[in-house]
């Protein structure tokens, strides 16, 4: 196997146009890297932030949510409805010094494979490029910085900060 | 293998494994075996099986008798598109004796092996959804369908002859049918067409008598002049709002004797005449045609003198002997309840403006097939004479075919009907002229019962063929013959040659296109469409007719260009859908609604503003959110936003959710 | 309004007229048009024909002296201009050549990044200033002229970024706009012979006969042209073709901004109407819209 990064990206498709759209491109035998693991969603709406940020803490180098177009969405407004959490998403997670292009959000009708295979291509090259994210491996780091750190001293700065 | 007692926190569980090779489809790309063996070895899997078939009976067999031998109460197939083979699977587990919804399936074909070329990688990609799917399959609940009653009555939008067809046939079933159409006539444009191909028989005569009995059908409520404007609902259970738009006639006492059009002011037309394609004239008051249906008169409001404003003695009134002319008829609304519905929108023909070296606009002599249609009709506005704007007969006649259709200008697609109906003019116009006929053609698609030996008798018939996309039709001469004359210039690519050919007439062959409103339609359904704007099926080949929404079916060129055979094959096949919708009489809900966890309600109110179906109300007295679930219908909008975590989804419960992301990464 | 003016040779030599009026015109709506310093040949076709990345490296040096000026770009020779858009639409396409333009660029001590946009004058006239602003400065009406507008075809085909490629019709709506009755012309994107006229003669020379017989058919009193290869051809050559078809009368050639020009009331020195060889004074007095021959022409703006 060549020694390239292959990004892990979880993706959070739609049942009605987006993860028709991923079948429509298996069907057509379009090629796209294998990069993105899909969990469906019978809406965007569905899609929790915790759910964008479980997949980051647990080992995701970005999160692809696919919904369909404004207007058309099965359930009239889900998609809309996730795009202003995804917009809070963005802010939070450029605090938390995670790229905001780890995070996308693509609107693919179910008549769309081609979207979808230039869509998860551009994005594997974008991670790719930014390298893996390793938030697992932070997260062992700075438990163990904590451990040796005056726990009380840290918390207290903390909460000064926040405030 | 000795198993290692796993749990969920309240019962053991026990998972079968199975992963299909789908012949080679999966397993020439994925080492299926491999990932078989890979999920043996996680926690709570009993058995773990690869399988040439899943789908068949023998694979579905194993997952049954697996299931009472080793005990199995958690079922995941990775194989194909859940949305082809889920209930496929899920019967076969409910079959083996345990809850339906104890099941997952896992896309590893359209997701993985068809589009990915890396064996190595495309087999750890399906290692990771498959541990997504174990993962996740543990938290899965005994589900149950809630059965809802069907209303026993359909809707057809659009009484084209896929509408006509499609009513007649639930009608003979003795369905109640509301069948609306947009135009004061049903119809549609098999009621322009002189002649059907390939055969030649009269489209008039097959239609008419089909109208005729719609009309006077008690099972069939027609609605013309009328359109749909608001559905909602679902399966077996939609409401629907028709508008009537103002007729200016009382419908119910024009008996059709037409004495209004002869007396109106207007001696002679002052309006185009739509259904002649504006190639003749008619009244402000008026019939589409001889054998509308329903026999009622429309009053144009944009062409009355008196519906605007203007000072008229209207005569049309006072001739009416039962006074059913009524200028101050408003629109009107009727709110109908309908099990099911078939869209029969049609299509409209490709503007051949919009192809300007063609010259339609430009130049008198070029006209449309469907003007043509017109022309070679005997109830036609020059009655059945094929004759140019300045009265000559035609002695040479160009068809050219592809207009607007298999162009990367316009229109990328082949619209199937326009080789076979150039043909059909061909013959005609030679019959009714004599005139001497070249078609243009990229390839002749002659694919149908009896098509290809129409094309050969038209080469007997002594019609000339050029094989060649028509550069330009103009009408600057080079030469004496070309004087006076539309010169139609192609480069004949069998001669291997431009030509230059002069003709007195020009039919452009326009291809067949979504029609305009066709976005608006499809929203109001909530169905998809393909990328060039016709109604998406749910399947290509094996559901033709259904669509993403359960109970909305699709018949006709609104969902792709085709002829009229094809046409009414595909409406009797969405007429039997819905019969069978009827007759099973219950619809079973999927159960992926939501619910509230009152313990955890704080009562905020946040998820009622969010739900777009209304289906969340708050009990004051408890001061908790209730979800109706009815009228729930599984978005999953309000679990996502309820603040306290207190709203749970059926089969997309938080905790089966994170499980899957935690499993599907845990694979490095 | 102020562009990068790239003229091309042909403006400095045959097409002085073309020159000399946009010049004119623009100078009377107070659009500047600021040469580039050092500009070069644009290749033409024949430099594309032959070898197509120096081809594009030679266009591409005045797409990036133009880029420099932070301006749009105003190229009135159709051929120049097409010659441009295709050397920024092959840089687009072909990401390989790209990379040879800007090597051969960079020896020159430049850059191009893409940017720059190449508008031609009908362009800059109909939309950037806009036919509606331009019917406000009209001195004298062209009531009663009766044009042929011919765009060539370079100047629209393969396709172009501001009309239809086969019937375009922003020089119709221009001069309409100034007063003109605009014939019915489908001739109007068809080929002039361009260099055949020179090469091979008969080919060439029966093309401009096409052209210039459909314009007497439908009465036009006068071609307007936007390229300058297309007026030489059809204005130079009539002598020579009316010989061969003697059907074909003398009708005046012009520039589409000469004809602007005159219903800005510019002088006709300073639109070069003295360059041409089949005059069109002539037409204009009998159209009322030039003073008699004796009498003083309506004079402003120059």
């Amino acid at each position: 196997m060549p020694n390239v990064f292959e990004p892990r990206i979880l993706a959070f498709f739609c049942n009605w146009c987006t993860y028709t759209a991923a079948d429509l491109a298996g069907v057509s035998r379009m090629k796209y890297a294998p990069t993105t693991r899909v969990v469906r969603v019978m809406c965007s709406g569905r899609v929790d932030p915790q759910f964008v940020l479980s997949a980051f803490a647990k080992g995701a180098d970005g999160v692809l949510i696919g919904g369909c177009h404004p207007g058309d969405c099965h359930y009239l407004e889900g998609n809309t409805k996730f795009l202003r959490r995804f917009r809070m998403l963005k802010r939070m997670l450029a605090d938390l010094g995670i790229e905001p292009e780890r995070l996308r959000l693509e609107w693919i009708s179910a008549s769309e494979g081609d979207r979808l295979r230039t869509v998860v291509n551009e994005m594997t090259e974008q991670i790719r490029a930014l390298g893996p994210l390793h938030m697992p491996a932070h997260f062992k780091e700075w438990d163990t910085e904590v451990l040796v750190e005056d726990l009380s001293h840290d918390r207290e700065e903390e909460v000064g900060e926040r405030v | 293998m000795e198993h290692e007692v796993h749990t969920n926190g309240k019962e053991e569980v026990r998972i079968g494994f199975y992963i299909c090779h789908c012949g080679s489809n999966i397993g020439g790309t994925i080492d299926v075996a491999a990932v078989a063996d890979y999920v043996r070895t996680l926690p709570g899997v009993v058995v773990s099986k690869d399988y040439k078939y899943m789908c068949s009976n023998a694979g579905q067999d194993m997952i049954v008798e697996d299931i009472e031998i080793n005990r199995l109460n958690r079922i995941v197939v990775a194989a194909c598109s859940p949305l082809l083979h889920e209930k496929t699977f899920r019967s076969a587990t409910h079959k083996g004796g345990i809850n339906p919804f104890f099941f997952h399936m896992v896309n590893i074909r359209e997701h993985g092996s068809w589009v990915h070329e890396d064996k190595a990688l495309a087999t750890e990609k399906a290692k990771a959804v498959a541990r997504g799917a174990v993962g996740r399959v543990r938290f899965h609940k005994a589900l149950e369908k809630r059965k809802e009653p069907v209303t026993q009555s359909v809707l057809i939008v659009g009484g084209g002859i896929a509408g006509i067809q499609a009513a007649q046939t639930l009608s003979n079933a003795g369905k109640k049918v509301y069948l609306v159409e947009r135009e004061p006539t049903i119809g549609g444009h098999m009621a322009l067409f002189d002649k059907t191909f390939p055969t030649l028989d009269c489209a008039a005569c097959i239609l008419t008598p089909k109208m005729t009995d719609i009309g006077s059908d008690p099972n069939i409520t027609l609605w013309s002049y009328a359109e749909v404007v608001d559905v909602k609902g679902y399966v077996g259970n939609f409401t629907a709002q028709i508008r009537h738009k103002p007729r200016y006639i009382k419908e119910d006492l024009c008996v059709g004797c037409l004495d209004c059009i002869d007396n109106c002011v207007f001696k002679q037309g002052n309006t185009d005449d739509e259904f002649n394609q504006s190639l003749s004239k008619r009244k402000p008051v008026y019939i589409p045609f001889p054998q509308a249906v329903p026999k009622l008169v429309v009053i144009d409001p944009e062409a009355c003198t008196h519906l605007n404003g203007g000072k008229c003695e209207q005569s049309c009134a006072t001739a009416c002997e039962r006074d059913a002319i009524d200028f101050n008829q408003k629109e009107s609304f009727d709110d109908i309840e309908v099990g099911t519905v078939i869209v029969t929108t049609g299509f409209k023909t490709f503007d051949a403006a919009r192809k300007p070296l063609y010259g339609y606009g430009r130049y008198d002599n070029v006209y449309t097939a469907l003007e043509v249609e017109r022309l070679v009709t005997s109830s036609g506005p020059t009655g059945g004479e094929v004759v140019l704007r300045d009265g000559r007969r035609p002695k040479t006649v160009a068809i050219v075919h592809c207009v607007g259709s298999r162009d990367h200008q316009t229109n990328r697609w082949c619209s199937r009907v326009c080789c076979m109906y150039s043909l059909k003019l061909a013959h005609l116009i030679k019959e009714h002229t004599g005139a001497e006929v070249f078609n243009f053609y990229i390839d002749m698609r002659c694919a149908g019962k009896g098509y290809e030996e129409f094309y050969e008798r038209l080469l007997e018939e002594g019609n000339r063929f050029v094989r060649g996309r028509v550069a330009e039709v103009t009408d600057v001469p080079v030469s004496a013959e070309e004087e006076g004359k539309l010169v139609v210039k192609v480069e004949d690519s069998l001669a291997g040659f431009v030509r230059r050919i002069p003709v007195d007439m020009v039919v452009l062959s326009t291809g067949l296109e979504p029609r305009q409103d066709a976005s608006n339609v499809r929203r109001m359904f909530n169905i998809s469409c393909s990328s060039e704007g016709f109604f998406l099926e749910r399947h290509p080949k094996l559901a033709p007719i259904s669509t993403t929404t359960d109970g909305v079916f699709i018949a006709g060129c609104c969902q792709g260009p085709k002829d009229i055979p094809d046409t009414v094959a595909q409406a009797g096949f969405a007429a039997g859908e819905a019969m069978a919708l009827l007759d099973k009489g219950f619809v079973e809900m999927e159960p992926m609604t939501s619910f509230v966890n009152e313990e955890l309600c704080s009562g905020c109110k946040t998820c009622i503003g969010l739900c777009p179906f209304s289906a969340i109300t708050r009990d004051d007295a408890k001061e908790v959110a209730v979800i109706n679930p009815v009228l729930c219908k599984g978005c999953g909008v309000c679990v996502a936003a309820c603040p306290s975590g207190a709203i749970t989804q059926n089969l997309f419960e938080d905790c089966e959710i994170f499980a899957e992301i935690e499993e599907v990464l845990a694979h490095a | 309004m102020k562009y990068a003016y790239y003229p091309g040779c042909s403006l400095k030599a045959s097409g002085k007229a073309f020159e000399e009026s946009l010049l004119a015109v623009c100078s009377a709506l107070e659009i500047e048009l600021a040469e580039l310093d050092d500009w070069n040949c644009c290749g033409a076709t024949a430099y594309m024909a032959v070898d197509e990345t120096k081809g594009a490296a030679l266009a591409s040096r005045n797409l990036a002296l133009a880029e420099q000026t932070g301006l749009d770009m105003a190229v009135p020779c159709a051929g120049c201009y097409g010659v441009l858009l295709k050397a920024q639409a092959m840089q687009r396409k072909y990401p390989r050549l790209a990379d040879q333009v800007s090597v051969g660029l960079k020896a020159g001590g430049l850059t191009y990044g893409g940017r720059v946009r190449v508008k031609h004058p009908l362009e800059i006239l109909a939309m950037d200033f806009g036919t509606k602003a331009f019917r406000s400065r009209v001195k004298v009406p062209l009531k009663g002229l009766r044009v042929a507008c011919y765009y060539g075809c370079r100047l629209v085909r393969p396709e172009s970024p501001f009309d239809d490629s086969h019937d375009p019709v922003t020089m119709d709506n221009l001069l309409k706009s100034v007063g003109a009755r605009i014939v019915d012309y489908t001739l109007k994107s068809k080929c002039c012979g361009g260099s055949l006229t020179g090469t091979i003669p008969e080919v060439g020379q029966n093309l401009c006969y096409q052209l210039l017989k459909e314009a007497q058919r439908r009465e036009a009193d006068v071609v307007a042209t936007a390229c300058p290869l297309c007026q030489f051809n059809l204005e130079c050559y009539q002598k020579d073709i009316a010989r061969k078809y003697t059907d074909l009368k003398p009708i005046p050639v012009v520039y589409f901004t000469q004809l602007l020009g005159a219903s800005l009331g510019l002088d006709p020195v300073a639109l070069g109407f003295p360059r041409l060889i089949v005059p069109i004074e002539p037409i204009l007095r009998e159209r009322g819209i030039m003073a008699k021959a004796g009498t003083e022409p309506a004079k402003a703006g120059v």
